[in-house]
């Protein structure tokens, strides 16, 4: 059995009367890239600041990197590495600033950031950007240094909300080698995304609704539950939108 | 058919950077007409000068037959334009929004009901609400009620579906066709490639510069070569055996597979051996239809080097 590196049991999470995360269930592996998919409002966002240590479950049991969400979210945000398409570095400092900047505040020794900066700027094929401002990067140059800045510390486990949005296709794709390797290495990649094709990335994917996990296999196998070509088709058939809407007949 | 756009030659800096080089093309009327790039493709700059918000350095655009520049306040009445963030008075009500903007543009909402009634309709249960309370799907039809309801000629929409879950993109694009219908001519862009496939025309667009302008099919036939698709269980191995293989020209990850060309004829029985040498195990190769992304990935690696 592979071992788990996220357990959440009956988690529930209210904000007044209104149940944002209604008794998921789902374990994650070591390793494993898992898709976390559902319309927007559908309670993703919650779910994920729970995981992150960011926000307490009203009640249910969550472990992350063998921490305990409403014991220990301190312990929790040291031991893993988070990416956001919105805000990930900071834009007036430069590329190897962050990069210190960032290890020191998971911890690491400046010594050992120092060492890193280097294997990393070279695994990117990034040397002549290392005094640069971030301001200064293309969007895409920028995206795979906040991911690889994000795993820096070697964490258990990283979340990448919308890594992709907006980048060309060439660059999602060297991102998403990027997701492999960190994968290859041990690290749980778990990942949300708009891009349906890119949910055929990942190990497992679950699909969210209205506060609960509706499906959750691999690919692979939603396809053949749901007589479906792609994901996208997977999704439309069941991930119903909150907000009113007229029924659709497919995609 | 008549054309309502014509662009020329069009450029535009911002200091340094060309954000816009020689940008020419047409749309017709009635054309659902897209523009797919990736973020600081030069999209949104476009859109500014074709709805008369900026100043082109060089070239020239006639849209409806008046020039952005000397036509601009004649052409404003007759276009609608939804840009990429979101921008109506969070502080107004709902319906507040939209008097306002009927007001503006010297209508109201019962005359023109009937055009955003099928959009508006979803929204209306809540229209004392504030528009900044209301959640993205809401707020993006709103958006869209608000820049019909002047009745434009021409409707410009700034990457109205980014962000957005799949769901309701669909949902979208089924409005969009709804519109078609009333004559009015769409231009709009989007960094999803799937979305192209939903427009009559797009042109592909990287760094300011065109690389391909027609119909969406007619660009996925652009691509010139026999295309692959390979799979195995594990995907990343997959990849990695592949880009090794020494006859490889181009490997891309694609979803649930890898898509792959090569300089050799027949390559089937050849790239399964050398995979399975790699230890990738139960490889499978088809050869597949090129997408539009596959063309997308052809001309961007071109236009590189």
């Amino acid at each position: 059995m592979p071992e788990k590196v996220i357990t959440v049991q009956h988690l529930m999470k209210k904000f007044g009367g209104f149940i944002a995360n209604d008794d998921l269930n789902f374990d994650v592996y070591k390793g494993e890239i898992f898709g976390f998919l559902g319309a927007n409002g559908a309670g993703k966002t919650t779910a994920i600041r729970i995981l992150s240590g960011l926000s307490r479950p009203t009640s249910g049991e969550v472990i992350v990197a063998g921490y305990d969400a409403n014991k220990k979210p301190e312990m929790i945000k040291r031991n893993i590495g988070y990416m956001c398409q919105k805000f990930s570095l900071y834009e007036d400092l430069t590329v190897r600033e962050n990069i210190i900047l960032y290890g020191g505040i998971y911890g690491m020794k400046l010594a050992v950031i120092k060492n890193r900066v280097h294997d990393l700027l070279e695994r990117l094929n990034f040397e002549e950007y290392e005094n640069r401002i971030i301001a200064d990067l293309p969007l895409g140059l920028r995206q795979k240094l906040a991911f690889a800045v994000a795993v820096l510390h070697e964490p258990k486990i990283v979340f990448l909300d919308e890594p992709t949005g907006g980048v060309d296709p060439i660059t999602r794709r060297q991102f998403w080698e990027m997701i492999y390797e960190t994968a290859a290495g041990g690290i749980t990649v778990f990942v949300t995304t708009h891009y349906m094709d890119e949910a055929e990335y990942c190990d497992r994917i679950s699909i969210m609704n209205e506060g609960k996990i509706v499906a959750l296999d691999t690919p692979a196998e939603l396809k053949r539950k749901y007589n479906a070509e792609t994901v996208e088709e997977v999704f439309i058939k069941i991930a119903r939108p909150v907000a009113p809407h007229t029924p659709l007949k497919g995609g | 058919m008549q054309t309502v756009v014509e662009s020329t030659g069009i450029c535009k800096s911002f200091g340094e950077t060309r954000a816009l080089k020689n940008i020419s093309f047409t749309v017709d009327e009635s054309d659902i007409f897209g523009f797919i790039g990736p973020d600081g493709a030069g999209k949104t700059t476009l859109f500014r000068i074709l709805t008369t918000l900026m100043l082109p350095e060089e070239g020239t655009m006639t849209v409806l037959g008046l020039d952005t520049v000397k036509g601009f306040k004649e052409l404003r009445k007759n276009i609608g334009y939804m840009p990429g963030r979101f921008s109506l008075y969070q502080d107004l009500t709902v319906e507040e929004n939209l008097k306002f903007y009927a007001t503006v543009f010297g209508t109201s909402i019962k005359e023109n009901y009937d055009l955003i009634s099928d959009i508006y309709s979803h929204i209306e249960p809540f229209k004392d609400k504030l528009a900044g309370k209301l959640s993205g799907g809401m707020k993006q039809k709103l958006a869209l009620s608000c820049a019909l309801i002047h009745k434009p000629k021409i409707l410009v929409l700034d990457e109205p579906t980014t962000g957005v879950d799949a769901v309701s993109r669909a949902e979208f694009w089924i409005m969009l066709k709804k519109l078609r219908d009333h004559k009015i001519t769409i231009i709009v862009s989007t960094p999803y490639m799937d979305e192209a496939m939903r427009c009559d025309k797009v042109a592909l667009i990287q760094n300011g510069t065109i690389l391909a302008i027609n119909q969406p099919i007619k660009i996925k036939e652009g691509f010139s070569r026999k295309l692959y698709s390979v799979k195995a269980d594990e995907k990343y191995k997959l990849l990695l055996a592949l880009k090794k293989y020494p006859k490889t020209s181009s490997v891309w990850p694609f979803g649930d597979s890898v898509h792959l060309t090569v300089n050799e004829e027949d390559p089937e029985e050849s790239v399964k051996s050398f995979l399975e040498k790699e230890g990738v195990k139960y490889p499978e190769i088809n050869l597949t239809e090129a997408g539009i992304e596959d063309r997308f990935l052809e001309l961007m690696k071109s236009e590189n080097g």
